[in-house]
């Protein structure tokens, strides 16, 4: 257990060694990006453009505004929009985390369950129609891109049957279409892998012994299948969390959502370039966080894991 | 109680007479060692197991006739895709001597079919298959021309994924010890770094176009094709007649290139094919969010991004390029599993 947990030393500071590496990155494409951040710099006189340079701290030389920016970070400062009215980002971030939260957890919970539920089925009904309708509502959802799916989510239940706002954020429900937009990846992905994992876990020795006790079907997969096919699910999680970062973006701007995606793709847009780096940090260090929880978890779930890093070091 | 009865009854057999037998002839028993069935390489095996699944089989003609259409896209495309042709904008489809709605060239306009091509005084020999945007381009040309551009990006993404990413798992797994635990914890550091934050900064820095979007592409996916072409490195070294080469006295060089890349073929394959969908899907999300392709080129991703700010009045701008997209995603996604059932690297761990 002394060594695991050296273990997971190892592994956070190369989780902080990463986040270093993008902030830097980060930083100095910004540098060599082309333009300029205020608007009709030709417009602006000398001194003008000299007081708003020092004001935004940009008359420093660069590796002096690169120990600023790494040390602001450091302290959670992001540095201040060029283009929301002087709003600091890390207020910018904050303030719209919530609905990129809400519509991402539902669509994870949602899609990762129902995933579960299809892949079992099918596993469990191999080689039939259910199976083969299954596999290929998986296919479908992978393949389908989730800004095609969210417009056709769009035009049947907000313009023609009319049960949801088109695009709108007022709660509830105006998160459901979204939360079903970015649910599908993670349908198709969960259901995908928890068929092949169920699959293996049938045919292992553990399952026939329980089949010989006289243990039902269904029984055997609840009590021995199941949760013996979920461990390996946990690494889902990454991908998973990649696939709702990319997919909050365009979904929140079909649904008009006032989230962190849709608030990215205008930066992007608008060269705001302290709200991409924000943006960026928010994202990596999202990401990481959830490889190492999913290491971390896997190591306490399946002791085999554990030993074979200890036994390894 | 029914395999006890069998087991007793084929002990109790009664007697044998010698006239059942045939005495063995010394030809018959050359013969018997005859392999009958010709040999098959890995590939031949994998192609005739391939070859059965009949959904992989349709996804791969499919596939085949949408990269020959989008190859040959100046030979049948019926109009420039850029020309414009402000009188003939927004035009429903229509095909002549079909008259279903949706492709006789009407349309519902205040609760009213009406014919756009008699109100837009179009000649009746000018048909637009799939209609026209809102700049009077033919869509179905733009269409053509955008697979081609979406399906190169793919392509070429996936080729220089490959390169790098074989390259480096293969000589991470094989030269082992501190070059691969070097090479390793670099992996481990640049899979922290989400893949559109990349693609992102790289369009951003770069000019805008097909080749910034191939490079950024080619940056970010090539990590999990080195991953596993490492593991199945590491794998293969070991086997029996790696050492045998060794002995032998074969450089590590030509082991490397002889033994262990033919054999890492199936994982590498299927990794690409899926790598594939994965690019056209990355190409039209960042056009769709509008930093793909500049304009008045498409892709299949720009066509989707223009088609959906008028989808409810004019669906047809949307919805068809969706569909083509869609189509290919589904025959690429349906080929890479049935190429996995056929290489089966499960088996053959």
């Amino acid at each position: 257990m002394k060594s695991y947990a050296k273990y997971i030393g190892k592994r956070v500071l190369y989780m902080l060694l990463t986040l270093f590496l993008i902030a830097s990155i980060t930083f100095f494409l910004m540098k060599l990006l082309p333009g300029t951040p205020y608007s009709n710099q030709d417009k602006l006189s000398e001194e003008q453009i000299a007081i708003m340079d020092e004001k935004y701290g940009l008359n420093e030389p660069v590796i002096v505004q690169y120990g600023i920016y790494i040390f602001g970070l450091a302290t959670g400062d992001l540095g201040t929009s060029f283009q929301f009215h002087n709003t600091p980002v890390s207020d910018l971030i904050s303030y719209r985390i919530g609905p990129s939260a809400q519509i991402g957890i539902q669509a994870v919970v949602v899609g990762t369950l129902l995933g579960i539920v299809l892949g079992v089925v099918s596993a469990m009904k191999q080689g039939t129609w259910v199976d083969t309708t299954a596999t290929l509502t998986a296919i479908v959802g992978r393949s389908i891109p989730n800004f095609v799916f969210a417009v056709l989510l769009q035009l049947v239940f907000g313009v023609w049957l009319r049960w949801f706002p088109i695009a709108l954020w007022t709660g509830f429900a105006s998160s459901i279409l979204p939360s079903m937009a970015l649910a599908i990846s993670p349908l198709a992905d969960s259901a995908r892998f928890m068929r092949t994992e169920m699959v293996d876990v049938l045919s292992s020795d553990y399952v026939e012994l329980a089949k010989a006790k006289g243990l039902s079907k269904w029984e055997v997969a609840f009590k021995h299948g199941i949760r013996n096919a979920l461990i390996p699910l946990i690494t889902l999680l990454g991908p998973m969390a990649v696939a709702l970062m990319t997919g909050s973006m365009v979904i929140e701007n079909i649904f008009a959502i006032p989230g962190i995606g849709e608030q990215f793709v205008k930066s992007i847009l608008t060269n705001d370039y302290p709200t991409i780096m924000g943006v960026t940090m928010l994202y990596s260090l999202l990401l990481v966080s959830v490889i190492l929880l999913v290491d971390i978890l896997y190591g306490i779930i399946d002791p085999r894991i554990r030993v074979a890093t200890e036994g390894g070091k | 109680m029914m395999s006890e009865n069998k087991f007793q009854s084929e002990n109790s057999i009664p007697d044998l007479s010698p006239d059942l037998f045939v005495k063995a002839d010394g030809l018959d028993v050359e013969d018997n060692e005859k392999i009958t069935a010709p040999s098959l390489s890995f590939l031949q095996d994998s192609w005739r197991r391939l070859k059965k699944n009949k959904v992989a089989m349709v996804s791969m003609v499919l596939l085949i006739v949408i990269t020959l259409l989008s190859i040959f896209a100046p030979v049948i495309a019926p109009n420039d895709p850029n020309a414009q042709v402000i009188e003939h904008a927004n035009l429903p489809p229509r095909i002549e001597n079909i008259n279903i709605n949706g492709f006789n060239g009407t349309i519902i306009e205040n609760d009213k079919r009406i014919d756009k091509y008699a109100a837009k005084d179009v000649p009746n020999d000018v048909n637009y298959y799939l209609g026209t945007d809102s700049l009077g381009r033919d869509l179905f040309s733009r269409i053509l021309y955008g697979t081609r551009v979406s399906l190169f990006i793919a392509f070429v993404a996936a080729l220089l994924n490959l390169t790098i990413g074989v390259t480096y798992g293969l000589l991470s797994g094989w030269l082992g010890g501190k070059v691969d635990n070097v090479m390793q914890r670099i992996l481990e550091i640049l899979s922290g770094v989400p893949n559109l934050v990349i693609v992102i900064l790289m369009l951003l820095v770069l000019d805008p176009g097909i080749w910034s979007i191939i490079i950024a592409l080619a940056l970010t996916e090539w990590i999990s094709m080195a991953r596993i072409v490492r593991a199945q490195t590491l794998k293969l070294k070991n086997q029996e007649y790696v050492l045998a080469a060794k002995t032998l006295g074969q450089s590590t060089l030509s082991i490397a290139f002889k033994h262990i890349l033919p054999n890492l073929l199936g994982v590498v394959i299927i990794q690409v094919m899926f790598s594939i969908p994965s690019a056209i899907f990355f190409e039209a999300f960042l056009s769709f969010i509008g930093i793909g392709i500049p304009a008045p080129n498409a892709s299949l991703g720009t066509l989707i991004n223009d088609g959906y700010k008028t989808f409810r009045f004019l669906p047809h701008l949307m919805w068809y390029p969706s569909a083509v997209m869609s189509m290919i995603m589904i025959s690429f996604n349906l080929l890479a599993d049935g190429l996995r059932d056929a290489f089966d690297p499960k088996l053959r761990d």
